[in-house]
């Protein structure tokens, strides 16, 4: 155990509202894809939690019923992955042209938390931000520009964090 | 020696057959192979095959781990045996020079830039539908799916892939990647067959099972 989770976020922009017969599939799938994650190995946490007015107020977007945001952690990077596109969610995945309109920029992060913490919205926001302003890093990441977990050193009272060379 | 002139002489160790049999043997396993289960299935002495295979892990084409393959531990439970599996790496030389993963890179990039998902699978699936070899042709899917480099297996009444003929750029562009073998399989598969996303470890991540009304 590293003591670092793995958060990741995505979002899109359905082509139509929920409701609407070109969604339809996506929407009644949904409920199952979720179940599928959350039995999935390595699984720790999604967020349910709809949009707040502090998340709303820093990112209007978030409000737009068309807008979906999935929101998890994970315990590696690899269980994420198997999940994302080795299990039948990829079967929903390779249809997401259906569903979504194109993104016009990032519109997925990846980042280590610490074992226990859950991500807030604004924070999840925040780290597609951060790739869009500032370009990936260790702080948000991708599956392509992958960054090691921190490695914890306590010094005193503090809690430092340094880079891993390699993992694995 | 230039990357090329390393893949030269990795290749160059699968000139002899019988190590390439024994190649072809380990990468297509789904488990690792043992020296003896390797010479007999391949048809030469324990020692000759103890040989080939050390120097395919000289090459790096194959890698090793040693467990006992009894269960038994502790005192008199004999030396663990020597494990072969497929090495990690990738090799590839083409002569005259050619760079058809550039192309495929530049490819999947522009694709996945413009959406183009649903086209590339519609091309795939039609693709392997029409393979003369694919479905409704009398052929046998393992075969097909052997010659085109998925390496399956029989795992019970369901038929793994054990390699991923994509890898590389299934690692950069999965989705897309993933979505157009899925459709492809489909494509091949036909009315008997059932792709289903079940990942083997390490190899694809389709298993296709027969229908039961055939």
């Amino acid at each position: 155990m590293t003591g670092f989770h793995l958060a990741q976020i995505n979002v899109g922009r359905l082509v139509a509202p929920p409701g609407d017969p070109r969604v339809a599939e996506f929407v009644g799938q949904l409920g199952e894809m979720n179940a599928l994650a959350e039995r999935s190995p390595g699984f720790v946490w999604r967020m349910v939690d709809d949009p707040d007015a502090a998340a709303v107020a820093a990112f209007p977007e978030v409000a737009d019923a068309r807008f979906q945001i999935n929101c998890s952690v994970w315990e590696s990077v690899e269980a994420l992955w198997e999940y994302a596109y080795r299990s039948d969610h990829l079967r929903a995945l390779s249809r997401r042209r259906e569903w979504f309109e194109r993104p016009d920029g990032p519109h997925q992060a990846l980042w280590w938390v610490s074992a226990g913490h859950r991500p807030s919205l604004p924070e999840a926001m925040g780290r597609i931000a951060r790739i869009r302003d500032l370009g990936t890093g260790p702080d948000a990441f991708t599956f392509r520009d992958r960054h090691p977990a921190p490695v914890a050193v306590r010094t005193g009272r503090e809690r430092h964090s340094a880079p891993l060379r390699s993992q694995g | 020696m230039t990357a090329e002139d390393d893949s030269y002489t990795v290749l160059g160790a699968l000139a002899d057959p019988v190590r390439r049999r024994l190649y072809r043997l380990v990468a297509g396993a789904p488990e690792e192979v043992g020296r003896d289960a390797a010479a007999e299935a391949v048809g030469v002495s324990r020692s000759l095959a103890a040989f080939h295979l050390d120097k395919l892990v000289e090459a790096g084409l194959l890698a090793v781990s040693y467990r006992r393959l009894s269960g038994r531990t502790g005192p008199g439970a004999g030396r663990p045996a020597k494990l072969y599996r497929r090495a990690e790496g990738e090799f590839a030389v083409s002569v005259p020079p050619r760079s058809y993963d550039t192309a495929g890179r530049l490819l999947a990039e522009t694709v996945e830039r413009a959406g183009l998902d649903r086209e590339l699978q519609a091309a795939a699936k039609a693709a392997g539908a029409a393979d003369p070899e694919g479905a409704g042709s009398g052929a046998d899917l393992e075969e097909v799916l052997r010659a085109r480099g998925y390496a399956p297996f029989w795992d019970g009444e369901v038929l793994r892939l054990r390699n991923c003929p994509f890898h590389a750029l299934a690692e950069e562009f999965p989705g897309l990647v993933c979505g157009m073998n899925l459709a492809l399989l489909d494509g091949l598969a036909g009315e008997e067959w059932s792709p289903a996303m079940d990942a083997c470890a390490g190899g694809c991540c389709v298993a296709l099972s027969k229908n039961k009304n055939h």
